[in-house]
């Protein structure tokens, strides 16, 4: 198990690197001359080259990379042109808005696809199965920004039940709550205040839905095959001829063996999220980093775009190796395969 | 004989599965606006009208019109050919290049399979989406552009996907007795290798030209690539987008159900394939 855990530490810190290598590479590919780009549109010959020694783009690259390291252990991404902040400052300030959305979306996800692929394989071939199988292929073929916005349509507009999408709390009529988390619903309990975070609650929903739907698919299909798979196998023929009850070999005997096919689907789910994340934050004024990204990218706010890149990756690195440790834990037999 | 067994395999595919017959109508539909929507759009695209602004559906304006007065039929229609040509652009370079670098580190192995899996293990380990877009930004804000890093971002499925399929083959017995026969490693791939694993491949392709539109309509709908006022489905919606506070639905709904039609089209072209290709996997 230790030895387990240690080798898929060292795929991190190689995966790590690998993405410092790449965030680096792409700071270095902008169109033109990024000194004359930093300088601005008044520069001359000798203030863009006065930049460039300042940016330190007269070295050579290797040196350059080892300069651009130091920056990163010091937790230096660069300063953003468009709100003049360092940009590691504007990211911590927002994540946590992105954090909340993309864990909602997850939890809604999960708690519809795992039951209804689990229901779906105790049916195979049913009505039931082929309608659950229909409606999540067609849902995948939803763009998410359109889902959200064909949401905001029917339940805002139409039928008046959602807040306006107009981010995080509706600032008119409530106050965010104190930044503990950053997250509004786990700060408006923590301050006690049931106002808010229903509020917060309700402008959650309509974002997280659309953001997770898009996720159902790849999960209830995994958990219907893994869970077909674990139901016809010789442990379960085993455990029904036992006279086991049907929850306890339902639960117990199959599903804990389908969760591991499962949460290898999750590794493509958490990369689908964290990018769909950006398209959500546009239709619905999330401020998050996402929207934050976007006005950077249109910008040409370079640092930021990097910044962004960057920090997404190294929380997709991790999440995977959280997953995969978690996987070890729920079943064992991934520590011997390694 | 072999052409009776095709002709059974594909009514078996349509018979089966009617739907893929839905898809495939739908595809000649999507490639008959690509290849002459500007013919069969009813108005010019790009022309505005001041007398037929936030037109709602009707006669004159089949979709209604935009806050321009544009026709939203024409503008969806004149848009399939981006919206296609980006994603079959991206798709089809990503195909060629990802079975090259997956063929060569699936037959020798070694430094050089090391090499390109450590690159793809890189690319693999952003979320995609966020790739592309920093790819974007760094290389600048083109068509051209969102087609290489959607292209760069599909890479590592066709990869993996040759190397692993050229590996299981490299020490079969044809290949061996290919060998033997005095052809060198190149010719050994061309001739005798990649022809057998096209097939499956060409499922793969047609099961990621969904995603590559969604990622392409995706980067246009947050203003990447694609600039107003040229026509693009994910740029229509955008556009769209801010009209749906004061309930003017058409603006949004056309452009995206045209998205929504043409993924969904590839998504079941995809199964349909893989059930034609692949009868194991029939169930």
């Amino acid at each position: 198990m230790v030895a387990f855990i240690w080798k898929r530490l060292l795929g991190t810190i190689s995966s790590l690197i690998g993405v410092i290598v790449v965030t680096f590479l792409l700071s270095r590919a902008l169109p033109g001359d990024p000194a004359a780009y930093y300088a601005g549109p008044a520069a001359n010959a000798e203030s863009i080259a006065q930049v460039r020694k300042q940016l330190g783009l007269d070295r050579s690259l290797p040196v350059q990379f080892v300069s651009y390291l130091g920056d990163l252990a010091r937790g230096d991404l660069g300063n953003s042109l468009t709100t003049g902040q360092p940009v590691a400052t504007d990211l911590i300030q927002r994540l946590p808005a992105s954090l909340e959305l993309t864990f909602y979306a997850l939890a809604f996800a999960v708690v519809v696809a795992i039951p209804m692929g689990v229901w779906e394989a105790t049916k195979p071939d049913s009505l039931i199965d082929h309608i659950c199988r229909g409606s999540v292929s067609v849902a995948a073929a939803f763009p998410t920004f359109f889902v959200g916005l064909l949401l905001v349509y029917i339940f805002y507009f139409l039928l008046n039940v959602a807040p306006p999408p107009v981010g995080r709390l509706n600032e008119i009529l409530y106050t965010a709550p104190a930044r503990i988390t950053g997250a509004y619903t786990l700060d408006a309990l923590l301050e006690g205040n049931v106002g808010v975070f229903r509020a917060a609650l309700a402008q959650l929903v309509l974002p997280a839905i659309s953001l997770g739907l898009f996720a159902l698919a790849p999960i209830a299909r995994i958990t219907r095959a893994a869970m077909l798979q674990a139901l016809g196998s010789d442990f379960t023929r085993t455990a029904r001829a036992g006279g086991l009850p049907r929850g306890k070999i339902l639960l117990t005997y199959a599903f804990r063996n389908a969760l591991l096919p499962v949460s290898n689907v999750l590794g493509m789910v958490f990369s689908f999220l964290l990018g769909s994340n950006v398209l959500i934050e546009q239709v619905f004024g999330w401020q998050g980093i996402g929207a934050y990204v976007v006005s950077a990218v249109l910008a040409s706010d370079y640092a930021a775009v990097q910044g962004f890149v960057l920090m997404m990756a190294v929380l997709y690195v991790l999440l995977n190796l959280m997953v995969d440790l978690l996987a070890t834990i729920i079943d064992p037999r991934v520590r011997f395969e390694a | 004989m072999r052409s009776a067994t095709l002709t059974r395999n594909i009514g078996h595919a349509f018979g089966e599965n009617r739907l893929t017959l839905v898809a495939v109508a739908i595809l000649v539909l999507l490639l008959v606006c690509a290849a002459f929507g500007q013919y069969l759009a009813p108005y010019n695209p790009l022309m505005t009208d001041g007398a037929a602004k936030m037109q709602p559906p009707g006669v004159a304006h089949l979709f209604g019109t935009d806050s321009l007065g544009r026709d939203i039929l024409s503008r969806v229609i004149v848009a399939a050919r981006l919206d296609l040509g980006m994603a079959i652009s991206a798709v089809a370079l990503s195909f060629v290049a990802g079975l090259a670098l997956g063929a060569v580190a699936g037959y020798f192995g070694g430094w050089t399979d090391r090499i390109i899996g450590r690159v793809m293990d890189t690319i693999m380990a952003f979320p995609l989406f966020v790739l592309a877009m920093g790819i974007v930004a760094a290389l600048g804000n083109s068509v051209l552009n969102i087609i290489i890093a959607t292209m760069i971002i599909n890479l590592p499925f066709y990869c993996r996907f040759a190397r692993g399929e050229v590996n299981v083959r490299r020490e079969m017995g044809y290949v061996e007795a290919a060998r033997m026969g005095g052809n060198r490693a190149l010719p050994v791939l061309a001739n005798h290798i990649i022809p057998n694993i096209l097939p499956p491949m060409m499922v793969q392709a047609s099961l990621n030209m969904g995603w590559a539109i969604l990622n392409a309509a995706g980067l246009s709908f947050i203003g990447l690539g694609v600039r107003p006022p040229t026509p693009e489905w994910g740029i229509l919606v955008s556009e769209g987008a801010s009209y749906i506070i004061s309930g003017e639905w058409w603006t949004f709904v056309f452009p995206g159900a045209a998205l929504v039609l043409a993924v969904f089209c590839f998504n079941l072209l995809g199964d349909g394939l893989r059930d034609l290709l692949d009868p194991q996997r029939r169930i």
